[in-house]
């Protein structure tokens, strides 16, 4: 005979699965994709570069022992253009930031650079988005805080608007 | 006008409903004999009033009354009939709908034709029945009514979801309701068997048909489903783990565990408890199903609106009543009395093994689908996909293919292992012979392509063994359906294994006139051109393809935009031949003036659905054969009598 308080795990385990699926519903409905590699060493990678005058990017330019911006974008991308005077702002207060451009060509980046401006010290190329995905990132706009040891230490999904500039630079003075 | 008769018809078939539950108790609490005649009186009629709310609810849409809140959200006066027919249930109310008028249907048809059951079985089944249908009632009338109208009424609707338009869709809810309302008769079945502490094979039969019907429907669901995917969504694959698929094979998986343990006990009269708890996960498979589509927890390409109220009463009613259920179960089953016992090597033991493994399948599946809540709960973000499913399940599934095939080639209550090796010597070297066939012939593949091309073969093999040495004439037909059953995984197993390890794919971009090849085609982009349909505008590429010395034909790919509401899809091109598909699809012009063009040769792909079909078949045979050999015996002893 089977033992009496057993008949009674199948609810148990449904009581489980109810908690869980109660609790799921509740949470707000944030469909972000995080990078796992926050807190983590930048992943190796030597990216050509796209323009001429215009070095590529290592993760070894990471390493130069200052904190640096890292922003992911693309010529063909408009919350791009949203956020360049962002950057800018950025690039005045005296943050340097380097860009990767994904899936792009010269002509539309520096036809997008004319129109926006330039706020890269560099711009490495990355056609089939594997440096993109090796970061973590899984769109554009989006922008890293590297510091002065190539460490990722925050991350930025979307446009940069004018109200998340003091962050970024928090981030970057809690980097230094 | 319409839509409020088709109010009217669901708050009368609530009441109905309220009514055929108050029945239910009277007569099993206090003897009312009157109370077990009304109830199944009252069980039809509540499951016209329902049909009749359903049927006025098509009405508006095929009016395209835009003051209907409904309708304005969901179709639109231009398009096309069928669409506006299906459109009825394209959408969270309707479908809903849909389910009540499915359920208070099978209510009716219990009530009706059920003969077999003990009196207060059967009044217990009724009125269980009907507290699941006073839920999905209270949820039509006060969280989702689909006759809600608005003022002032807008000049046109919305429209429908371009993916959606599409005559699958016609079929494709309906088919799949229909499997998850008649497990919720087998549950209400097994639900009656627990009060009344009645489980034996009486009850056993009268749930089979309903199971079987129910797990045919499923099986037609899902395969209809994965070809939908298939062509419609562009992508060339067949099942992507999506939660919503994982809905529907939940309660698929759960049906064939059932389906299997229901014969045990209909015939043997063994595994009591464990049908009774079976029936009961397999609703609530097909509940939580209905949930992750309704509530939209899970993120899928069925990208249905996200409502976490209508969530929150669906997961109500899930507590309700299957917490009600496993309650019933721990309360009661220990007083049921105990079924016959068999030796573990013998018929009903493979069943118990097959049942066992369908379960740890299911419960991988149920983990992975609901994994990233849990994650998120300890603060990680991530989602399960095909890698985790594939590597769980597959090997699982292999296993689960050796025991099937040996299976039905052993005798019941307890069989000699020596005797067995004999019967299992013509499907082992045809698994051994189609293995070591497919390694010679098409080299290098991986190690589970190779085990389920030789497993298909093996189970192939196994699957008709049992009608050898029997008059074929003779065999009962119910046989003939489960080898065609069973014939059919060997051929979906088969179309999986052979096009996953011989698919070869092409992505290029070509110019007007050059040539792509695949596998042994060539494809040749002769132009493309706009072309117009009833509610859309497409650019069209005309592709002509070559293959040897076969005469050449074209293909016709398609980017297509859709104005209301604005969408593009990509409507891939599909040559099928003997051997396999040609999958075509167009992508988008460079700045080079060329175009995208994807190409994939599948060798053998069509067995999958192929094999779904004859899945399908076999339980529409055996179901045929139960209730063809029951009608007889009825019959005989309705003369005897005489």
């Amino acid at each position: 005979m089977v033992k009496r308080w057993l008949l009674w795990l199948p609810l148990c385990a449904f009581g489980v699965v109810i908690a869980v699926i109660a609790w799921g519903l509740y949470q707000p409905a944030d469909r972000t994709v995080r990078s796992a590699m926050v807190g983590k060493p930048l992943p190796d990678f030597a990216l050509a570069p796209l323009l001429p005058g215009k070095p590529g990017l290592t993760s070894a330019d990471f390493r130069q022992g200052k904190p640096r911006l890292l922003n992911v974008f693309a010529s063909w991308c408009v919350p791009c253009i949203a956020e360049a005077p962002q950057l800018m702002t950025l690039k005045a207060a005296g943050v340097p930031i380097d860009a990767i451009a994904i899936k792009d060509t010269a002509p539309a980046v520096t036809g997008f650079l004319r129109a926006n401006g330039d706020p890269y010290a560099r711009i490495g190329s990355d056609v089939h988005s594997r440096v993109q995905l090796a970061l973590g990132s899984s769109g554009v706009p989006e922008t890293f805080v590297i510091d002065g040891r190539g460490v990722i230490v925050a991350q930025h999904v979307g446009d940069i608007r004018a109200d998340d500039v003091p962050g970024l630079l928090q981030a970057l003075a809690d980097a230094r | 006008m319409m839509a409020e008769g088709g109010l009217a018809a669901l708050w009368f078939a609530a009441a109905l409903a309220a009514l055929q539950l108050l029945l239910g108790v009277l007569a099993l609490r206090r003897g009312h004999a009157d109370a077990a005649v009304a109830i199944r009186a009252v069980a039809i009629v509540q499951g016209g009033l329902a049909a009749l709310a359903m049927v006025a609810l098509i009405a508006t849409f095929m009016a395209s009354d835009m003051s209907v809140a409904l309708v304005a959200a969901n179709s639109h006066s231009m398009k096309p009939w069928l669409y506006k027919f299906a459109g009825a249930w394209g959408n969270h109310e309707g479908s809903m709908l849909l389910w009540v008028t499915i359920l208070g249907l099978a209510g009716a048809a219990v009530a009706r034709f059920e003969h077999r059951l003990p009196r207060s079985t059967l009044v217990a089944t009724l009125a269980s029945q009907a507290a699941i249908a006073l839920g999905f009632y209270a949820f039509l009338l006060f969280a989702s009514n689909p006759f809600a109208r608005l003022s002032p009424a807008p000049p046109d609707g919305a429209g429908l979801n371009p993916l959606l338009q599409d005559p699958g869709l016609a079929f494709h809810p309906p088919t799949l309701y229909a499997g998850y309302v008649g497990l919720s008769v087998a549950f209400s079945f097994a639900v009656g068997a627990l009060v009344t502490r009645d489980v034996g094979p009486a009850f056993a039969r009268a749930m089979r048909p309903w199971v079987l019907g129910a797990w045919i429907f499923l099986t037609l669901g899902i395969t209809a489903g994965s070809y939908w995917a298939y062509y419609e969504l562009g992508w060339g694959g067949w099942w992507f783990w999506d939660p919503v698929e994982n809905a529907s094979l939940m309660p698929w998986l759960a049906a064939t565990a059932l389906l299997h343990s229901v014969t045990v006990l209909a015939t043997r009269d063994g595994l009591r408890a464990w049908t009774v708890m079976l029936a009961v996960v397999a609703f609530s498979m097909s509940m939580i199903g209905t949930f992750l589509v309704r509530s939209g927890i899970l993120t899928s390409v069925h990208a249905f609106a996200v409502d976490p109220t209508r969530g929150t009463f669906i997961l109500a009613l899930l507590v309700l009543y299957i917490g009600g259920a496993l309650a019933l179960f721990g309360a009661r089953i220990g007083t049921v009395r105990q079924g016959r016992l068999f030796e573990p090597f013998s018929r009903e033991g493979s069943l118990v093994a097959n049942n066992l493994l369908l379960t740890v399948i299911l419960g991988i599946v149920l983990i992975g689908t609901f994994y990233p809540i849990v994650a998120a709960a300890f603060g990680t973000q991530l989602s399960v996909g095909p890698p985790f499913f594939n590597s769980t399940t597959g090997p699982i599934a292999l296993i689960l293919v050796a025991v099937m095939a040996a299976g039905p080639l052993l005798r019941w209550r307890r069989d000699d292992p020596n005797e067995v090796a004999g019967r299992l010597f013509a499907p082992l070297a045809a698994a051994l012979f189609a293995g070591a066939g497919a390694f010679v012939l098409g080299g290098p593949v991986g190690v589970l392509p190779l085990l389920g091309i030789a497993l298909a073969a093996g189970l192939a093999v196994a699957s008709v063994a049992p009608l050898a040495r029997r008059n074929l004439r003779r065999a009962p037909l119910h046989l003939y359906g489960m080898v065609i059953a069973h014939l059919g995984i060997a051929v979906v197993l088969a179309g999986m294994a052979i096009s996953s390890a011989w698919t070869q794919e092409t992505l290029i971009a070509v110019g007007t006139g050059d040539p792509a090849r695949v596998s042994d085609f060539t494809v040749r982009l002769d132009g493309v051109r706009p072309v117009v349909g009833q509610n859309w505008t497409a650019l069209e590429g005309r592709l002509s393809v070559t293959r040897g010395e076969d005469a050449p034909f074209v293909l016709r790919p398609q980017v297509r935009y859709f104005t209301q509401p604005v969408t593009s899809t990509n409507e891939s091109a599909i040559a099928t031949r003997w051997d396999g598909q040609l999958y075509t699809v167009l992508g988008a012009l460079g700045d080079d003036g060329r175009w995208q063009l994807r190409l994939w040769w599948k060798p053998f792909v069509t067995l999958i659905w192929a094999g779904g079909a004859l899945i399908a078949i076999g339980g529409a045979l055996s179901l045929a054969g139960h209730q063809w050999r029951q009608f007889r015996q009825r019959r005989r002893r309705e003369e005897e009598a005489w």
